[in-house]
C-alpha cells in the first residue's frame, strides 16, 4: 500500500505548481494592464473635448453602417421625391425652414422633394467609405515606403522621398478632375457610382500617402539607431524582422494618430470633388453634391445649404479634436 | 608565451571540439579554457564621411585602424580608453554588428570577417553582446517575454520544456521575478532593465559575451550588483567575456587581461595584475593616475596625478608615428616618424612604446624631447632629466 500511497502524494503534489503558476500567470495578467495603451487611454479620459470629439466619430460611423436602419425608422428613401410637400408654384418646400416637419426631420429638398435627412446619413456613408478606405490605402502605402525609405537609406531613401516630393507638390484637384472626365463608366466590373468610389479611393490614397510617408520615415530614422535594434541583428534577425517586430510597434502612435488627422482631409476632398461635379454621381448622395445643389436655392431655402455644410464641419471638427487629444495621449513626453 | 597560443593548429582542433553534443557539460563541448576562441589581425574600420550631391568621399573616421588580439577561452578580456577612441566599434566589430574595413576576425579558426546576415544566423548563437544603454536596448513595446525569448524565436530553437518556461528560468537566474514576464520595460529600473539584457544574451547559451560598456549607465551601487552577476555567470556557464568600459574600477574587477586603446589602436595588453602595477605604456600610466581614491588617507601617499594636455587628436587625421606623441611627455622624434608595434616586453605584456616606463628603453639613442613633450611633461608634472630638453634655440625657433 505505501507505493499507491507515495503515488497518490506525487500526484497531489504536481497539480499545486501548476495552481501556483495559473495565479503568477492572472497576477501577471493584471500587471500587463498598465501597458503603454493604458496610460494612453486614462490621458485620453482626461481630456474632454477629445472625448466629445471622439464620441462624435463613433456616432458617425455608427450612422454610416447603420444607415439603412435609420433612414427606415426616420425618413424616406433616400432618393424617392415626394413631391407634394414641395409647393406647386416655386417647387421649394412647404412650411418654415425648408419643410422640417416630423415626417421630414431635415426638410425635403427643392425641386426634387427627396427627404434631405436620409440624404445626408447616406451622405454621411459615402463621405466615411471614401475618408477611410482612401486613408486606409495612404497608410499602407506611407507606412512601407517611409520604413523602408528610412531604415535602408542610400540611394532607396533618395529615390522614395524624391517620389513622395513629386506627389505632394501635384495638383491633385485638377488631376483627379481630368482623370474623372476620362475614365469610362464601367469599369473592371463595377458600374455608376461604384467606379467613381473606387477612382476616388485610390486617388486620393495616391496622394495622401506622402504625409504618412514622410512622418514615419522620420521616425523611423531615429528609431532604428536604437540599441534594441543592433541586439535584434546581433540575434540574427534579418531586415523583415527588425522592420515589421521591432520598428513598427514602435510607428503605431504617430500612425494612429496622422490617421485620424487625416480622415478629415479626406472628406473635405470628396467633398470639394462632389461640389465640383467629380465625385460621387449625381444620384447618389453626398455632402458635397448637396452642396452644389444648394447653391442655386440658398437666396429661397437656406436651409437645404446650411445641413450638408453642418455635417461636414462638424465631422471635420470632430476627427480633428479626436485626433489632437490622440496625439496628446500618445506621445510619452506629453504633460499630462 | 602568448605565441604558442596564436598558433593556427588549436584552431581546427577547437572548431572540431565544437559539435554540437547536447550530452556534454557546457564545457567540454567549448574550446578548452585558454585556448584561442577569438583571434582578431589587423582589425579596421574606417568610416567614410561623404561630401555632396554625388556623395563623393573626401575622408574616413579612422575609428579602428589595425589592432591585433585574441580571447582566449573561459578568460575575461576588458578593454579601456576615453570616449571615441574606438573601443564600441571594436565590440561591434566582432560581433560583426559592423563590416570590419580590413583585417580578419577568426571566431573558433573560422573566419567571419565577412559573413552575411545569412551566414551569421549560426555564429549568433555563440557570440552574444550585452549592450550600454539599458533604455534603448530593450524595445518599448515589447514584453519581457517576448524580448527574452526573442532569441529562440529568430534562432528556431525550442528548449528543454517550452520557450516560456525557459524564459522564466532565465529571468530568475539574472535575478528577476519570473512572474514579470508580462511587464513592458518601463515599469523596471535601469539595473532591472540590465538584468533583462544579460538574460537575453544569454538565453542561446553563447560561448563569447560582448558587453559593451555594461554597466556605465547604471547607479554606482547598481553597478556592483550586475558586475557580480557577470561573474557568478560566467563561473556557472563557463563564458568567455570582452567587457569594453572606461571605468578602470570596473575593469580591474571584472578582468584576466587588459586591452588599453588609443584612437583606434592598442597600445598597451597586459594581465591585470602585470598592468595595474607596473604600466609600461605612458597612456596607460596617465588613466591609471586618474582613479580616484576613495581613502583620503591613502590619496596623500599616491603619487601625484599625471595631467595629460589638450584633447584627444581627431580620428579623421591621426598623428603620425605614435599616435600619442602629441600628447606624450617621453615622447622624442622617432616617435614622430616611427609607429611603435605592439611586442612583448615581459612575460604576458605587450605594449606598442619606444620609451616604454618600468621597462627597457625601445629607442635609447633618441633621448631630445619633443618641444610639445617639454610642454606636456610641465603639465603633466614629471621631472625631465637636463640632457633631454632640446636647445633652447632650437625651441624658439618653433614656437617662433
Amino acid at each position: 500500500m505505501t507505493a499507491p500511497m507515495h503515488d497518490t502524494t506525487t500526484d497531489v503534489d504536481e497539480p499545486a505548481p501548476v495552481a501556483a503558476e495559473a495565479t503568477a500567470e492572472s497576477k501577471a495578467k493584471k500587471v500587463e494592464g498598465r501597458s503603454l495603451k493604458q496610460i494612453a487611454w486614462n490621458r485620453l479620459k482626461q481630456d474632454k473635448v477629445a472625448l466629445a470629439g471622439g464620441i462624435v466619430v463613433v456616432l458617425l460611423v455608427v450612422v454610416s453602417v447603420f444607415a439603412p436602419v435609420l433612414v427606415s425608422l426616420f425618413g424616406h428613401p433616400p432618393n424617392e421625391g415626394n413631391l407634394d410637400q414641395l409647393e406647386d408654384l416655386t417647387n421649394l418646400p412647404k412650411g418654415a425652414l425648408g419643410g422640417i416637419s416630423g415626417d421630414h426631420l431635415f426638410g425635403v429638398e427643392p425641386n426634387t422633394g427627396r427627404d434631405v435627412f436620409s440624404r445626408i446619413v447616406y451622405g454621411a456613408r459615402i463621405s466615411m467609405l471614401v475618408a477611410v478606405l482612401a486613408a486606409a490605402v495612404a497608410v499602407v502605402l506611407g507606412t512601407l515606403f517611409g520604413i523602408i525609405a528610412g531604415y535602408f537609406g542610400g540611394w532607396v531613401d533618395a529615390i522614395i522621398s524624391r517620389v513622395m516630393d513629386v506627389l505632394l507638390s501635384f495638383p491633385q484637384l485638377l488631376f483627379i478632375i481630368a482623370l474623372v472626365s476620362v475614365l469610362p463608366d464601367d469599369l473592371l466590373g463595377l458600374s455608376g457610382s461604384g467606379v467613381r468610389i473606387a477612382t476616388l479611393v485610390l486617388v486620393i490614397g495616391l496622394f495622401g500617402w506622402p504625409y504618412i510617408g514622410r512622418i514615419v520615415r522620420g521616425q523611423t530614422l531615429s528609431l532604428r539607431e536604437r540599441e534594441y535594434v543592433e541586439a535584434a541583428r546581433s540575434l540574427g534577425g534579418g531586415s523583415r524582422h527588425i522592420l515589421f517586430r521591432e520598428l513598427l510597434p514602435n510607428l503605431v502612435a504617430p500612425i494612429t494618430v496622422y490617421t485620424t488627422l487625416m480622415i478629415p482631409t479626406n472628406i473635405l476632398t470628396e467633398a470639394a470633388l462632389s461640389f465640383l461635379g467629380a465625385g460621387v454621381r449625381p444620384p447618389t448622395a453626398s455632402w458635397g453634391g448637396m452642396l452644389r445643389d444648394a447653391l442655386s436655392v440658398y437666396e429661397h431655402d437656406p436651409m437645404f445649404m446650411v445641413f450638408p455644410g453642418l455635417a461636414i464641419f462638424l465631422t471635420v471638427l470632430a476627427f480633428n479634436l479626436f485626433g489632437d487629444g490622440l496625439r496628446d495621449a500618445l506621445d510619452p513626453k506629453g504633460t499630462r | 608565451m602568448r605565441e604558442n597560443n596564436e598558433d593556427r593548429p588549436a584552431a581546427p582542433a577547437a572548431e572540431s571540439a565544437s559539435e554540437p553534443d547536447a550530452g556534454t557539460v557546457a564545457l567540454d563541448k567549448d574550446a578548452a579554457p585558454g585556448e584561442v576562441l577569438l583571434k582578431v589581425t589587423g582589425l579596421q574600420k574606417h568610416f567614410p564621411i561623404r561630401k555632396g550631391v554625388l556623395q563623393r568621399q573626401v575622408g574616413s573616421v579612422k575609428a579602428v585602424d589595425g589592432i591585433d588580439f585574441d580571447v582566449r577561452s573561459g578568460e575575461t578580456l576588458g578593454v579601456v580608453g576615453e570616449s571615441g577612441c574606438g573601443k564600441s566599434t571594436m565590440g561591434r566589430l566582432i560581433t560583426r554588428l559592423l563590416e570590419p574595413t580590413a583585417g580578419t576576425v577568426e571566431f573558433e579558426g573560422r573566419d567571419i570577417t565577412h559573413l552575411g546576415v545569412r551566414g551569421m544566423r549560426p555564429m549568433r548563437r555563440d557570440v552574444q553582446m550585452i549592450f550600454q544603454d539599458p533604455y534603448s536596448s530593450l524595445n518599448p513595446r515589447h514584453t519581457v517575454g517576448a524580448i527574452v525569448s526573442a532569441p529562440f524565436k529568430l534562432q528556431g530553437v525550442t528548449p528543454e520544456g517550452g520557450v516560456k518556461k525557459e524564459v522564466q528560468r532565465l529571468l530568475e537566474v539574472v535575478g528577476l521575478n519570473p512572474e514579470h514576464y508580462n511587464r513592458y520595460p518601463h515599469e523596471f529600473s535601469g539595473g532591472q532593465r540590465q538584468r533583462i539584457g544579460i538574460a537575453r544574451a544569454l538565453a542561446l547559451k553563447p560561448k563569447l559575451v560582448v558587453a559593451d560598456e555594461p554597466v556605465s549607465a547604471l547607479d554606482v551601487s547598481i553597478q556592483a550588483q550586475v558586475v557580480n552577476l557577470l561573474d557568478d555567470l560566467q563561473q556557472e556557464m563557463g563564458l568567455t567575456y570582452v567587457i569594453i568600459a572606461h571605468d578602470l574600477s570596473v575593469i580591474r574587477h571584472v578582468s584576466d587581461r587588459i586591452a588599453v586603446m588609443y584612437l583606434g589602436k592598442i597600445v598597451e595588453l597586459a594581465d591585470r595584475k602585470s598592468l595595474y602595477e607596473s604600466p609600461m605604456h605612458p597612456y596607460t600610466n596617465a588613466l591609471l593616475s586618474a582613479v580616484p581614491v576613495p581613502d583620503p588617507r591613502r590619496r596623500a601617499a599616491k603619487s601625484e596625478r599625471i595631467l595629460l594636455r589638450g584633447d584627444v587628436p581627431s580620428p579623421i587625421a591621426p598623428p603620425s608615428g605614435c599616435r600619442f606623441h602629441t600628447r606624450c611627455w617621453k615622447a622624442t622624434e622617432i616617435c614622430k616618424t616611427a609607429e611603435p608595434p605592439l611586442i612583448p616586453l615581459a612575460t604576458g605584456h605587450q605594449v606598442a612604446c619606444h620609451h616604454p616606463e618600468n621597462a627597457e628603453d625601445q629607442a635609447p639613442q633618441d633621448t631630445v624631447l619633443l618641444t610639445a613633450a617639454v610642454e606636456a611633461a610641465e603639465a603633466a608634472g614629471v621631472e625631465v632629466p637636463e640632457t633631454a630638453v632640446p636647445d633652447a634655440s632650437k625651441a624658439e625657433a618653433t614656437e617662433a
